[in-house]
Parts: structure tokens; C-alpha cells; sequence
């Protein structure tokens, strides 16, 4: 019997490899996810524990906060009188103070060079002293000494052909400041850390830029020969001030790991569902084939009975095939995989965004998860068509068109069908409504209600298909004439296979939808929020649309003749009741360009702030009790408590806030935050949006190149940017679960044509010409991808109000061109996925296809 | 396994099949269709039986029952001393291995399977090893020791039919059934089945039924029965092609 399966297998091929290509494209991106995010974290781990290689204790910055994940959350510093005290301790060999931040390096061409995301790390060095800390290697020059030089990191330099003795421009605090590279440097031994750009000055130049005179960002220690690091590292607690904060060096570079890993988990996480989706999909296209296959080798399978094969040795053959394939094509897929990996870091480094290099990992892990969920997936698509297979009477063998009796009446059906799709709703609204559950469960809760949504819509499609290949076939018959209206016949007549091949893409296309109606309610409300807020006539913000930038581009546009008001949002981070929140600043002039509706308070109400005023929002408000007059306290990441009064509360217009929790004035806010920054400014100036007015701006931003000008319309646009990035990346980690869909359909057609050679033979026999009997397959393929569509986008935009509900989401709205979009990707789907099979069918002999059995 | 000479005493004394008036109604109400209407036969071991009949008579339904491929509605049916129609499909399928074996007018070979691989298949199925003398004897004496390796599509209608009969025969059955074995054949390769069948019964004493509307075919048996209206209507023993034709011509008529 082994050998009746394996060879049946190497018999069938084509239909093998097309049913294993859901497996395979499933697997490589769980392995592929696997080996790149194993390869970077071992690769960071490597860099960290570099350049910790000869420190035993390092002291840093201390968020009072705690760990922020926050762009602007650069701990705070520390008073530099700590260093000479450290120096002091009877355990301590030696210690250096640096000063590290953020700093753009800007091109030749008077713009940021991109780090692609990745930020511009700034650091200091000490080019006369001890070199043992320093985590940094020349590979040309030398160490930059005095206040016009710099050293740059060996990529930046290498992408953007910068030698030493060029002359690069840096913008930190201020305008752009011209420097010479003294120096090319590597950090960790690897010449990027992923993409960011690296500036490094001598540490009373980095100081000055900085502005921190007197303070310290890190201090790197030594200990003497036998004192353990755990022994210095109690020694030095004493002695810190309460921004500072001191760990071994181990622990440093574990904590640095630790919060790398943390981020890449979390993308881990994200592709893999993506490939958990794949595979799900994969399952429909599995188990339809199989059950084809199963069908056609009802002869087969009952000659096997008739000599004496027992209902389990057939179930076993059918998942022994089925076996074989997700093996194969596992292996297959852990390997593409693997290329995979290597194709995206190839794609990271033409984006500019290195990885450190460092050795692929492909760990045990990968290969065993990988295995095994190919595997076990396949096995468990293949139990129906393996049950179905006990089905077939040992008569089949010798009665010419026996049919396997189906297991369940249409009523059944319907009702078994029903049962799944209410249930699924119920454990989708119990994992969004439920706040008791942990995140875990509700994630788990509205994963499987939405994967028994689909179980449940793909078998109430096997009654739906009918009626629905009736409306969306017409098209065919008017279009493709007979052969038209055969194609539309074929899709009815065999309800259950035409609606699994469709159920496959429905799955595909409710989760495009899904994503799109949410993406499209996100913009929709974003707009409306800043047709009510925005009535400057524009808006200032960082280059890249979304970092904090210095306020000194915000002064310079003061100066601009004509201009009338420049007034920024501050933002920063605070600690009020215990949990995190956004804090903004605001000057008095911010009533000229924002509107916000006032609940208590009024426009005036952000000038009359004063140093211990504050407005919050309406919702941040009710939940904490608070009213006009109520105190709160603030803590800020240096450890400090602001104590204010509640002067105003506002109500933002949905789709986003202009400002953060807690607004503070802006005076207030700079004299307790170290890094003052802007999110955004807005701006008004006489004569309004006009050519003229946007070069006069334009041209005063030239010394920021960090931040640039927007009108309202494009203010929108940027913003939006955002959105639709991460739009088109769902679209494409969602478009493998439509490609693997689009592979069922073919092979639904394929077997399908294979089936009906005779009867195909008959057509052309009778007068039907090659082209007809092509026409016939395209329609009968566009029939069930539009099958598809008709399901999926209902389902998808149901999913959508629901989990929109459950998100509190501001509104919905149903992005009606994009959904047109996607029928038409459907029937051009449905083409695709009916060359192959309309081809051979077209190439079928006449006379031999007459005389097939 | 047994040589040649060391048939078992059962076969050649007793009856290999045993069917007692067996009815076989299908569907139901006014559109039901009786296709047997009491039909009780025996067949003796190392016989050779035909059963004739114009299309639609009931054979094929008759010896459906008689395999245990189809339940009969009423009667009963024994095959090596066992009652079969009340047996559950894991029993059937333990009486089929050890004591039924088919031929099928259309061969019903495995494509991916060699002719010999396809001939063992009912002795792998039940996880036994061929015994080399006895295949190569079959082989030999149904003509395809030659064609060993090769696979069905590589193989004439008539040499495929050989396998086949090869692969009811290896596990020397207590019964085989063919169901007309020569319907998808010419003329001239259809005799020499018939003659391979024929010295299959006369070298190893093989019980056949053998269901057909040939009456060529027909004449190779010992007995022949004929069957209309799901009754038995005659029976001739050692007839001529003459013979059976104007008891056809009756039936049809």
C-alpha cells in the first residue's frame, strides 16, 4: 500500500507540486521570519557585547519613566561632577564620561542623508585619553580633536563617498554646521547599525553642540584587577544622582539585546501570522485537491477495496500521499526560506537600512516549527479528503459513474453552517468586547472566531454557489456566448468544489477589505480632524513627517517678513495616575492657528496657562475626575513632579487630538524638559498660502534640513503617508494568502479539466473550436474568483464594523473605488489562474480525449 | 503456498459459492426496480460457471450479491462455508482477501504499477510476500513472465486482461469472479482469455464465476445460467455456441 501511494504520487506531479505550493510558500515565511530575525538579533548581540568588551560597569541616563519606546525618549543626563567621584573609589581602574544623542548628518546636496528610519546617533570621544572604552575603530584618519571636526560611520561614508578631509554638515540643536572628517570609523566591529548614521566629535565639542555643558551621558568603568563587576557596580550606587542609574556591562548589553529583541518579537510575531494566514488558506487548496483527486480515483480506490485493502489502509494511502507532499514540501519551503532571509536583508541593504553583518542563523528552532507546522498543516487538510476516501464502496470498481454519496444533506449543511458562523461571531465579540481577558486570550479568541467565520462561510458557500454563479455567470453567457454559458454551468455543477476553490480567495480578499475599510475610516477621520484643527496656513514639521525637531527652525521662520504667528506644540513624556502619557506645550499664539472646541475654558485658555496651568482632553478628563480647578501632578523623566491646575478641558475632534493628554505652556515645559522639542508648528503669514510665501519659507528653512513646510492639504498628505506605508505593507503580506488561492483555482481547473476530457472532447467534436474551449475555462475561472469576491468583501467589511466597534474606531467608511478595485483584481485573478488549465484544455486531441476513460 | 498439486481438499469437493433466493430491489414505491427476484444457485469448487443474460437481466446485480460488492435485499449467500451478507465491511474485506478474486472488463490495473507489481498488489496489500515459484509459474502460464516491468500503458488490452487475471489468480481464491472479461477486447484476444481462463480451472482447479452476454464466451463453462427478469431461466451444462444463441434468442425475444 506504501508503495501504491508513493507511486501514485510520482504519477501525479503537477498536481503534487501545485498542491505542496501552499505548503511551500506558507513554510519559507515562517522560516524566512525565523532566520532574519534570528540573524539580527544575534548579530546586535555580537555588537553590544563588543563594545561593552573591556567596561565592567557602565553608569547612563536614568528615565525616571522607565524604559521609554518613545522617539523622543532619550534618557536624561547627568551632572558631570559624578565622573571625578567614581574616579575616586578604591575598586575602580578607570572611568570615562561621554556624551551621546541624536544628530543628522546632511549631504552635500543641503539634505538629510537618510538613515531610512534608522536614527542619527551621535557620540563623543576622548582622542587624547584612554582608548580601552571606546567601542568605536578607525579604518581611516584619526579621532576628531577641536570644534570644526567629526568623525562619520565607514557606511554613511561609503554610500554617500565621503572621504576624510571632505567637509560634511551636521544639524542638532541648531542651523546646519559645516565640519571636516578627520576619521571613518566601524562601532562594535560592524560598519552600520542598521542604517542609523553615526556623527562623533571630541567630548567637549559633542558638549557644546549638544548643550550640555557639565553634564554627562554615560560613564564607561573599570574595575581593578579581582573586584568582580557585581562588587563595583554596589560600590558606585551611592553615589548616584537620580538620573543616573548603573549596571554591569553584561547586564548593560543584555538590557540593550533584551530591548532590540523585544521590537523584533514583535515584528516576529507579525509576519508569522501573516504565514499562519498563508497556511490557513493553504488548507482549503490542499484539502479541495486531495478531495478531487479522491473523486477521480474512486475506480482506483474501490479496485484497491476489491482486493482486500481495509477502509484504514485507503484513509491511511490518501494521508501517506498527503504526508509525502507536506514533507517535501516543507523541506522545500524551509530552504526557499532561508533564501528568502538573505533576499530581504539583500532589499534592507538597497534601501540603505544595514544589518550588522554577521553569520545567517538557522537555528534548530526554525527548522523543527518550520517541519512540523508544513506537515501537520498538510495532514490536517488532507483528513477530510481521507475520510471521503473511506467512502468509496468496493462496487465503485466494477459500475461505470458511481458518485460518492454526500455525508450531509444540503440542509444539513446550511444548518451546520449557520451554527459555525454564530458561534465564530460570538467568540469574535467575546475576544473584542471582554475586557477581562488578558491580550493573549482575546487575541486568541478573535483569531479563531475569524478562521470558523471563514470554515463557516466556506461551507454555506457550497449552497450559496448556485444562486450566486447564476447572477455573477450572466456576464459570461452574454459575453462568452455558449462557450459562456457552459463555463457557467460547469461552476454549479459541482457546488462543493467551486466553493472551496472560492472560499480560498474569500479569506484573501475579507482580509484586503478589512484592512482598507479600517485604513480608509482611519483617513477619513484624520482628514475631518484637520479640516476642524488646522486653520494655519501651514504647518512645520520634521522632513520625515513624524520626529521632534529643535524650535530653533520655528525662531528662524519668525524672522521671515510677513509672518504673523509661528507657535509650536511641544511634546514630551510625563507620568500622571500611575500610567504614561503624552505632554504638549503650547504658547499663547496657538489659539491663531489651532481650534479645538473648548468644554471648559475657551481659545484663550492655552495663553492664560501660566507656569502651573494645564488643559487636558474631555476623555482623559472624565476618566480621572477631573474639572476646571482640579489638581494634577506630572512627574517628568528626570524624576521631577509638576504640580498644576486644570485651567481648560477640550474636546478633540475624532480622528486625532493636536495635542497630548496634559498640555502645559510652553515656558513651563522648556524650563523642565532638557530637549525641548516641536511635533509640529504651525504658521500664518500675511497673504496666506501663496507661490511667493512658501519660497519665503522654503528658503529660511534652508540652515533645517530636518524640518520642512507643508500647506493643510499636504499637512494631510504626509500624515497619511504613514498609514498607507503600512497599508501597502498588509497588501503584500496579504497578497501570498490571494497567490496561494489563486494556485487553488488553477488546480481546481486543471483537475477539473482533466475530469471532463471526454465530454470537452465531445464539445469539439460537435463544432466547438479550440478559442471556445479556452473562453469556457477563462469564464468558468473568472466565475469563481468573482464567487470569491462576492464572498469575501462582505465578510471582510462585516469583520471590519466589529472589530471597528471594538477598537472605539472613530467611523467608518467603505472605501468604495478600492473595493472596485479589488473585483477587478479578482477577474483578472480569475484569467491568471486559467491559462494553464485553459490551455490544455484547448490542446486536448479530439479523438484521443473521445476515446479517454 | 501450496503447489499445484496440493489443492486443498475443499475445493474439489463441496460448493465455493452457496446463494439462497436472493431478491435485490432498488429504490423505492412505485419507481423500485426489482433486479433479482429469488435466485438461488451453488457452484461447486473447481467449476466453471457463466452467467448469461440480455442487458438489464439482473447478472451484474446477481453477482454484485454473490461478492459481497452489493447486500441483496432478502436471501442469503456463502462463500467457503461462510454466510457474507450480514458480515461488516472489515470482514467482507478479510473474506475478500483470502477467498474472492475479481476480474473487470476494464482490467482495472493501477497505472503507476509494473504488470508484476500490480499482480502482488492483493498479496502486499495484505502485507505477504509472493511466493517466487508460484509467481513465476502464474507468470509463465498467463503469458507475461516477459512483461514483468512493464506498466499497463506499455501493454496491449489482451496483456493487461493476463495481468489482471494474474492478479485474481496469485492468491489462489477460493472463488473468481469476471465480470465480461472480454468486453473490451477483440475477437482474437478475447479467445485467448478465454482459453487462459479456461486452463486456469482445468491446471489449478480454480472455482469461476464468470459473468458475460458473449456466447462464445459462455461455452468455455461448465454450466452455463441464464437470467432474465432477475429470475434463473435455464441452465445448460457443456453447451454449444448454437445452443446458448437460441436460448439468447428466446430471452430476447
Amino acid at each position: 500500500m506504501t508503495r501504491v501511494a508513493l507511486k501514485g504520487l510520482l504519477g501525479r506531479k503537477l498536481r503534487a507540486f501545485l498542491t505542496g505550493l501552499a505548503i511551500v510558500l506558507g513554510v519559507a515565511m515562517i522560516s524566512g521570519t525565523y532566520v532574519l530575525t534570528d540573524t539580527i538579533k544575534s548579530a546586535f548581540g555580537t555588537v553590544f557585547t563588543t563594545v561593552y568588551a573591556k567596561t565592567d560597569a557602565v553608569i547612563s541616563g536614568k528615565n525616571a519613566l522607565g524604559n521609554s519606546n518613545n522617539n523622543n525618549g532619550l534618557p536624561p543626563s547627568f551632572p558631570a561632577s559624578l565622573l571625578p567621584k567614581v574616579e575616586k573609589l578604591p575598586a575602580v581602574a578607570a572611568a570615562s564620561g561621554g556624551i551621546s544623542d541624536l544628530a543628522h548628518l546632511v549631504g552635500r546636496d543641503g539634505k538629510v542623508i537618510s538613515g531610512h528610519g534608522a536614527p542619527g546617533l551621535a557620540f563623543s570621544v576622548h582622542p587624547h585619553g584612554d582608548q580601552r572604552f571606546n567601542p568605536l575603530t578607525l579604518t581611516a584618519g584619526t579621532w576628531p580633536v577641536g570644534p570644526h571636526q567629526l568623525d562619520i560611520d565607514a557606511n554613511t561614508a561609503s554610500k554617500n563617498h565621503y572621504a576624510v578631509g571632505d567637509t560634511i554638515g551636521v544639524i542638532a540643536r541648531g542651523p546646519v554646521q559645516q565640519y571636516t572628517i578627520a576619521g571613518i570609523v566601524k562601532i562594535g566591529g560592524v560598519s552600520s547599525l542598521g542604517g542609523a548614521t553615526m556623527a562623533i566629535f571630541d567630548f567637549p565639542t559633542a558638549q557644546k553642540i549638544f548643550h550640555k555643558e557639565g553634564l554627562l551621558d554615560g560613564i564607561d568603568v573599570a574595575a581593578k584587577p579581582g573586584i568582580k563587576p557585581a562588587e563595583l557596580v554596589k560600590e558606585i550606587k551611592p553615589l548616584l544622582p537620580p538620573t543616573a542609574q548603573v549596571r554591569t556591562a553584561k547586564a548593560e548589553a543584555e538590557q540593550a539585546t533584551k530591548d532590540t529583541n523585544g521590537f523584533l518579537s514583535i515584528f516576529n510575531d507579525f509576519l508569522l501570522a501573516f504565514a499562519g494566514v498563508a497556511l490557513f488558506v493553504g488548507v482549503f487548496v490542499i484539502a479541495n485537491t486531495l478531495s478531487i483527486t479522491v473523486t477521480q480515483r474512486t475506480r482506483e480506490l474501490a479496485t484497491l477495496r476489491t482486493l482486500g485493502a481495509y477502509k484504514r489502509q485507503v484513509q491511511a494511502s490518501v494521508l501517506m500521499e498527503a504526508g509525502v507532499i507536506g514533507a517535501l514540501a516543507s523541506v522545500s519551503g524551509l530552504f526557499i526560506g532561508l533564501g528568502l532571509a538573505k533576499g530581504l536583508n539583500a532589499l534592507f541593504v538597497h534601501l540603505g537600512i544595514d544589518l550588522p553583518q554577521a553569520g545567517t542563523v538557522f537555528a534548530t528552532r526554525t527548522i523543527v516549527v518550520s517541519l512540523a507546522v508544513g506537515i501537520i498543516v498538510t495532514l490536517l487538510s488532507a483528513l477530510w479528503p481521507a475520510f471521503r476516501a473511506t467512502r468509496v464502496p468496493p462496487v465503485s470498481a466494477v459500475r461505470e459513474g458511481a458518485v460518492l454519496q454526500p455525508l450531509l444533506s444540503g440542509q444539513a449543511v446550511t444548518s451546520v453552517a449557520l451554527a459555525t458562523i454564530a458561534g465564530a461571531v460570538a467568540l469574535m465579540l467575546v475576544g473584542l468586547f471582554v475586557n477581562a481577558l488578558s491580550t493573549t486570550q482575546r487575541l486568541l479568541a478573535v483569531g479563531v472566531g475569524a478562521a470558523a467565520i471563514f470554515l463557516g462561510v466556506a461551507l454555506l458557500a457550497k449552497i450559496l454557489v448556485p444562486p450566486l454563479a447564476g447572477v455573477l455567470g450572466w456576464p459570461a453567457t452574454k459575453i462568452g456566448g455558449a462557450a459562456g454559458a457552459l463555463a457557467r454551468g460547469n461552476a454549479m455543477r459541482n457546488p462543493s468544489r467551486t466553493a472551496a476553490a472560492a472560499a480560498a480567495l474569500m479569506i484573501g480578499l475579507a482580509l484586503v477589505t478589512l484592512v482598507s475599510v479600517l485604513a480608509s475610516g482611519l483617513k477619513t477621520t484624520f482628514e475631518g480632524a484637520v479640516n476642524k484643527v488646522f486653520t494655519a496656513d501651514y504647518a512645520l514639521t520634521a522632513t520625515d513627517n513624524f520626529s521632534p525637531f529643535t524650535a530653533t527652525p520655528a525662531t528662524a521662520l519668525k524672522k521671515v517678513p510677513g509672518v504673523a504667528v509661528v507657535s509650536g506644540v511641544r511634546a514630551g513624556e510625563g507620568k500622571a495616575f500611575g500610567s504614561r502619557i503624552g505632554v504638549t506645550g503650547v504658547s499663547g499664539d496657538i489659539d491663531k492657528v489651532v481650534t479645538v472646541n473648548w468644554q471648559a475654558g475657551s481659545q484663550a485658555t492655552p495663553g492664560q496657562l501660566g507656569a502651573n496651568g494645564a488643559f487636558t482632553s474631555k476623555d482623559y478628563a472624565k476618566k480621572h475626575h477631573l474639572s476646571l480647578g482640579s489638581p494634577i501632578a506630572v512627574e517628568t523623566p528626570t524624576g521631577k513632579t509638576m504640580h498644576l491646575v486644570i485651567k481648560g478641558i477640550f474636546a478633540p475632534p475624532k480622528g486625532g487630538s493636536p495635542y497630548g493628554d496634559v498640555t502645559i505652556s510652553t515656558q513651563r515645559f522648556d524650563r523642565e524638559y532638557q530637549n525641548p522639542q516641536d511635533i509640529y508648528a504651525f504658521v500664518d503669514i500675511a497673504g496666506g498660502v501663496t507661490a511667493a510665501n512658501t519660497a519665503k519659507l522654503t528658503n529660511a528653512l534652508k540652515p533645517f534640513p530636518d524640518a520642512k513646510i507643508a500647506t493643510e492639504s499636504q499637512f494631510k498628505k504626509n500624515q497619511e503617508q504613514g498609514i498607507n506605508t503600512l497599508l501597502n505593507l498588509l497588501f503584500i503580506l496579504l497578497s501570498l494568502s490571494i497567490i496561494i488561492s489563486l494556485f487553488g483555482i488553477v488546480n481546481t481547473l486543471v483537475l477539473t479539466v482533466y475530469e471532463r476530457t471526454r465530454e470537452i472532447g465531445m464539445l469539439r467534436a460537435v463544432g466547438m473550436t479550440r478559442r471556445q474551449v479556452r473562453s469556457m475555462i477563462r469564464h468558468e475561472s473568472i466565475v469563481t474568483a468573482l464567487i470569491g469576491a462576492a464572498l469575501g468583501i462582505p465578510v471582510g467589511i462585516v469583520l471590519a464594523v466589529m472589530v471597528g466597534r471594538a477598537i472605539k474606531y472613530p467611523a467608518f467608511t467603505v472605501p468604495w473605488v478600492t473595493i472596485l478595485v479589488f473585483v477587478i483584481a479578482a477577474i483578472v485573478a480569475g484569467l491568471v489562474a486559467a491559462i494553464l488549465p485553459a490551455r490544455r484544455a484547448g490542446r486536448l486531441n479530439v479523438l484521443e480525449a473521445l476515446q479517454y476513460e | 503456498m501450496a503447489a499445484t498439486e496440493e489443492q486443498p481438499a475443499a475445493r474439489t469437493t463441496g460448493d465455493a459459492v452457496v446463494a439462497h433466493d436472493l431478491t435485490r430491489r432498488y429504490g423505492e414505491g412505485e419507481t423500485a426496480v426489482d433486479a433479482l427476484r429469488g435466485v438461488s444457485l451453488s457452484v461447486r469448487s473447481g467449476e466453471l460457471v457463466a452467467v448469461m443474460g440480455p442487458s438489464g437481466s439482473g447478472k451484474s446485480t446477481l453477482m454484485h450479491s454473490l461478492a459481497g460488492l452489493d447486500k441483496p435485499t432478502s436471501g442469503t449467500v456463502e462463500i467457503a462455508g461462510t454466510e457474507i451478507t450480514g458480515l461488516s465491511d472489515a470482514m467482507l474485506t478479510r473474506l475478500r482477501r483470502e477467498h474472492i478474486g475479481f476480474v473487470f472488463q476494464f482490467f482495472n490495473l493501477l497505472p503507476m504499477l509494473t504488470a508484476e507489481e500490480n499482480v502482488v498488489l492483493p498479496l502486499s496489500i495484505a502485507g505477504e510476500k509472493p511466493d517466487t515459484t508460484w509467481l513465476d509459474e502464474l507468470l509463465g502460464r498467463t503469458g507475461i513472465a516477459k512483461r514483468r516491468t512493464h506498466r499497463p500503458s506499455e501493454l496491449s488490452g489482451g496483456e493487461q486482461q493476463r495481468v489482471a487475471i494474474s492478479r485474481a489468480l496469485v492468491t489462489k481464491p477460493t472463488i473468481l469472479f469476471a465480470d465480461e472479461p472480454t468486453g473490451n477486447l477483440d475477437s482474437k484476444t478475447g479467445g485467448e482469455i478465454l482459453d487462459l481462463i479456461r486452463s486456469s480451472v482445468d491446471a489449478y482447479g480454480q472455482t469461476i464465476v464468470m459473468v458475460t452476454h458473449e456466447a462464445r464466451a459462455a461455452v468455455i463453462a461448465d454450466r452455463i445460467l441464464f437470467i432474465a427478469d432477475g429470475l434463473i431461466v435455464k441452465e445448460l451444462a457443456q453447451a454449444s455456441t448454437e445452443d446458448v444463441l437460441t436460448v439468447m434468442s428466446s430471452l430476447t425475444s
